[in-house]
């Protein structure tokens, strides 16, 4: 692997935005991950603010699954200190660990329902609040609000808040299994809502999914970071739908990363530095962007496969 | 099992030639199937053909038929049912199966203990039936094995490709005309067969001894196809041929030997598959 | 009928084992482990044999046995190396076990009996001692209470196991729980509906209920309730129809619903 040189590389760009006054949710400082003896990346720096869409670009075997697992403190760095909600992963402790993780919102590369699984939509977000609650819930039932029965109207309220939050109220009693690619996707981020996180990670929500659907989940995110003030890191293989969408881009390649605004990091010459062999970045007319390069894996960034 | 002094040649033994033979000839049948088997993850359904034995032997004892004959008639009919009962399950079955599989299974013991209590009659070889009885192979048991070896082989011949893309590639196979419930019917139907035979060495309980292990081996060691049919065939062949000398000459159950040394083999080969590496590929080049 | 004591013995040990074989089934199936009930149920068998081949307590074997390859199969997990045929090929290998001892008891080897085999073969439920049919029903009745307790968690584990262990699931106990608490069930079972007929338990309500109820909490209950009334019904069969096993009628009942929704 090349040397880049340090000045491209190490420091983050900043993509033009003014550094905000609140602490990071999210910092990364010179971290190295090693996995099977072998290094997935490292000197990886990057901050990230409440209110961001940060999506993660890469060819497959970059490491994007693995930096959110190294978030969520499943995976320890080699190297270098990594922060979440201003708390030093490296010192905690297993209990603590677990408190953070409940307050990060998990999307894991998706695995498609059985369509005759008998699980509604609402039965999946209502695991998404209680699903480490001991004993059998209660059941909803009207007029009753007294002990028990007023924490199940409760949560059956708040399913509904929550699906109506990712636009999928109606959805609420078809069995997750029967819905589209895009409709289920809703679903699981208002699970992953369900806790009041702060931090989302989604690995390759887009996958599978119709143009159209793509467009309309990372619109959903990216209106989520607003309006609560979370961030979001998007694992994806195609800037394209949410070209327009995400604040930053992190882009992982020949065991380096940048991170910056979309013009600033898909660029023919920094992408050249990542891989190490010459990348050529096109914007075709449309608007899209197109990147071409040597022999090794790399990803295409067109709008289908 | 008859006793008999350690050191005596068993080649000279016609009952000793006759389970080798025998054994030869199962793991002709069985490995391709067994191999099919495996990769079509049908290893319940074949287990579930394979206590049939029972339920047969209960039946053919009640009708007066012998009991081998009862055996392979209740193979054929369970994997009748069973195909029609998956093709009512519908596309997308794989929550559904085992539980149906698993219920036939109990249904059809159910039914064989109650024919047996009817019939108010004991099972008398029923040791030999669930555990094996590969020394008492007789002349005709070896010609019927030959008859099922030519069907068996003749199938695959015929219809192995078509199977073969059915099992990895079934929406591509569909596109491509093929009948695929025919096909998983006929393969089910064949199956209860080779189970039924396989049981007449291993006994029905111990059937995956060489069904399954010689195929799943064979699969850790090479992924080249012919390579891995070829190679479940000898292995069916060894682990059956060494159990047998083995209980020849030690005097211990060939069941329990049969299981063990299949088990033993199945190990290996995973164990040399890790060394290779190979293994290591398969399991961890699948997510980017 | 509630007179005979054979009866009220069958009744304690099988309404809570249908109603714990019910919620287990219902997992099972949910999981992928109703092969392993399957191979848990024989392993129970060879655990008998054994314990009677050395002379020990019947039942201790029984449960020892069982309780350990439930272990051994949760440690493994699931993967390319403990998929469906090394779960057979394992199982083939301990019922070899159970024939080796066989074997040596026959040839006085091993000084004690072999006839337990054929009783946990099919189970004795119209001939359990009050003590037998209260354990079996302990058994049971506390599985079927502790699957009520760990419901959500297991479910959640169970539908998204990544997701579940980031939220700060302990996915591997639970697995190892879900699996104990199955095999208990399963000797349990043995005892009542032999080690042949006790799949039947686990397979056929849970497949049932899946395919009937709306939400996992109705399907659970649906399970258990189905296996509860087939377990007294079919007690009362087999008494009211004397050449009738119970354990065959039993499963016949149990099986009776899940084949008539394949064909619906």
């Amino acid at each position: 692997m090349r040397k880049a040189p340090a000045e491209a590389l190490a420091a983050p760009l900043s993509g033009g935005r003014p550094a905000p006054a609140t602490a990071p949710l999210l910092e990364l400082s010179a971290g190295e991950l090693r996995r099977g003896g072998a290094t997935v990346w490292r000197d990886l720096s990057f901050a990230i603010w409440p209110g961001e869409l940060v999506a993660v670009l890469g060819p497959n075997g970059a490491g994007k699954s693995t930096l959110l697992e190294a978030v969520l403190g499943f995976l320890p760095l080699a190297s270098g200190a990594l922060s979440v909600f201003g708390q030093p992963l490296g010192g905690l402790g297993g209990r603590e660990l677990r408190a953070l993780r409940r307050r990060i919102g998990y999307l894991p590369q998706r695995r498609s329902f059985d369509a005759r699984l008998r699980l509604r939509a609402a039965d999946l977000v209502a695991l998404g609040i209680e699903g480490s609650r001991l004993g059998l819930p209660v059941p909803a039932v009207r007029g009753l609000r007294f002990g028990p029965f007023g924490r199940a109207q409760r949560r059956r309220l708040k399913v509904r808040d929550l699906l109506a939050e990712v636009e999928a109220l109606p959805l609420a009693n078809r069995p997750v299994g029967e819905l589209s690619g895009g409709e289920q996707q809703r679903v699981l981020i208002a699970q992953a809502l369900a806790q009041d996180p702060l931090l989302l990670l989604l690995d390759e929500p887009l996958n599978g999914l119709d143009l159209p659907s793509q467009t309309a989940v990372s619109r959903l995110v990216g209106r989520l970071c607003k309006e609560r003030g979370i961030a979001a890191l998007l694992v994806t293989h195609d800037i394209n739908p949410l070209q327009d969408l995400v604040d930053r881009v992190i882009y992982l390649a020949g065991g380096r990363g940048a991170i910056g605004a979309v013009e600033e990091v898909i660029r023919s010459e920094l992408l050249s530095e990542l891989y190490g062999f010459p990348i050529e970045v096109i914007r075709t007319a449309g608007g899209r962007l197109v990147v071409l390069g040597g022999p090794e894996r790399i990803a295409y960034h067109h709008d289908h496969r | 099992m008859v006793a008999l002094p350690a050191l005596a040649d068993p080649f000279s033994q016609p009952f000793m030639v006759h389970a080798l033979l025998a054994a030869a000839l199962i793991a002709l049948c069985a490995g391709p199937i067994g191999w099919f088997v495996v990769a079509r993850r049908e290893a319940f359904a074949a287990h579930t053909l394979s206590v049939m034995a029972f339920p047969g032997g209960a039946v053919a004892a009640a009708l007066g038929l012998p009991l081998a004959a009862g055996y392979y008639l209740l193979c054929l009919v369970a994997g009748a049912v069973l195909s029609a009962l998956r093709g009512r399950l519908g596309r997308l079955r794989w929550l559904q199966e085992s539980a149906l599989v698993g219920t036939v299974q109990a249904v059809a013991l159910a039914v064989g203990f109650l024919v047996l209590a009817l019939y108010g009659g004991v099972l008398e070889d029923l040791e030999a039936l669930l555990f094996g009885s590969p020394f008492g192979v007789s002349g005709g048991d070896l010609a019927l094995l030959v008859g099922l070896a030519v069907v068996v082989l003749g199938f695959l011949a015929a219809f192995g490709r078509p199977l073969l893309l059915t099992t990895i590639e079934p929406k591509l196979a569909t596109a491509a005309g093929v009948p695929a419930g025919a096909l998983e019917g006929a393969f089910i139907a064949l199956l209860g067969l080779v189970v039924a035979a396989t049981a007449q060495v291993s006994g029905a309980l111990l059937v995956f001894s060489l069904l399954v292990a010689p195929a799943a081996a064979a699969q850790r060691l090479t992924a080249s196809l012919p390579r891995s049919f070829g190679l479940a065939v000898l292995l069916g062949f060894a682990i059956g041929s060494f159990a047998l000398l083995l209980s020849y000459w030690t005097n211990l159950p060939p069941g329990f030997l049969l299981s063990t040394v299949a088990l033993a083999a199945y190990l290996l080969a995973n164990g040399a598959a890790l060394l290779q590496g190979s293994f290591g590929k398969e399991v961890a080049g699948v997510r980017p | 009928m509630f007179g005979h004591e054979a009866v009220v013995n069958a009744l304690i040990a099988g309404l809570p084992l249908g109603l714990g074989g019910g919620l287990l089934g219902y997992f099972a199936v949910l999981r992928g482990e109703v092969f392993a009930a399957d191979a848990l149920s024989h392993v129970a068998f060879t655990g008998a044999v054994l314990a009677s081949a050395l002379a020990i307590d019947l039942r201790l074997g029984l449960f020892l046995a069982t309780l350990a390859a439930a272990l051994m199969l949760a440690l493994l997990g699931r993967g390319p190396l403990v998929d469906d045929a090394a779960i057979g090929i394992g199982l083939a290998a301990i019922l070899g076990l159970g024939v080796l001892a066989l074997h040596l008891v026959a040839t006085g080897a091993l000084g004690g009996e072999g006839d337990a085999a054929a009783a946990t073969l099919f189970g004795s439920l119209f001939t359990l001692s009050r003590g037998e049919a209260e354990l079996a029903g302990g058994v049971g009745g506390g599985a079927a209470l502790l699957v009520c307790l760990l419901f959500r968690p297991l479910l959640f584990a169970s539908l998204q196991g990544e997701l579940a262990r980031a939220r700060g699931l302990p996915t591997g106990p639970l697995r190892v729980a879900a699996l104990l608490l199955l095999g208990g069930v399963v000797a349990a079972g043995t005892q009542a509906l032999g080690a042949l007929l006790v799949l039947g338990l686990i397979a056929a309500s849970g497949g049932t209920a899946h395919r009937l109820a709306r939400s996992p909490y109705l399907a659970a209950l649906l399970a258990a309730a189905l296996a509860a009334v087939a377990v007294f019904a079919g007690i009362a069969a087999s008494y009211v129809l004397s050449p009738l096993p119970p354990a065959s009628a039993v499963v016949l009942l149990l099986a009776l619903p899940q084949l008539v929704t394949v064909f619906l």
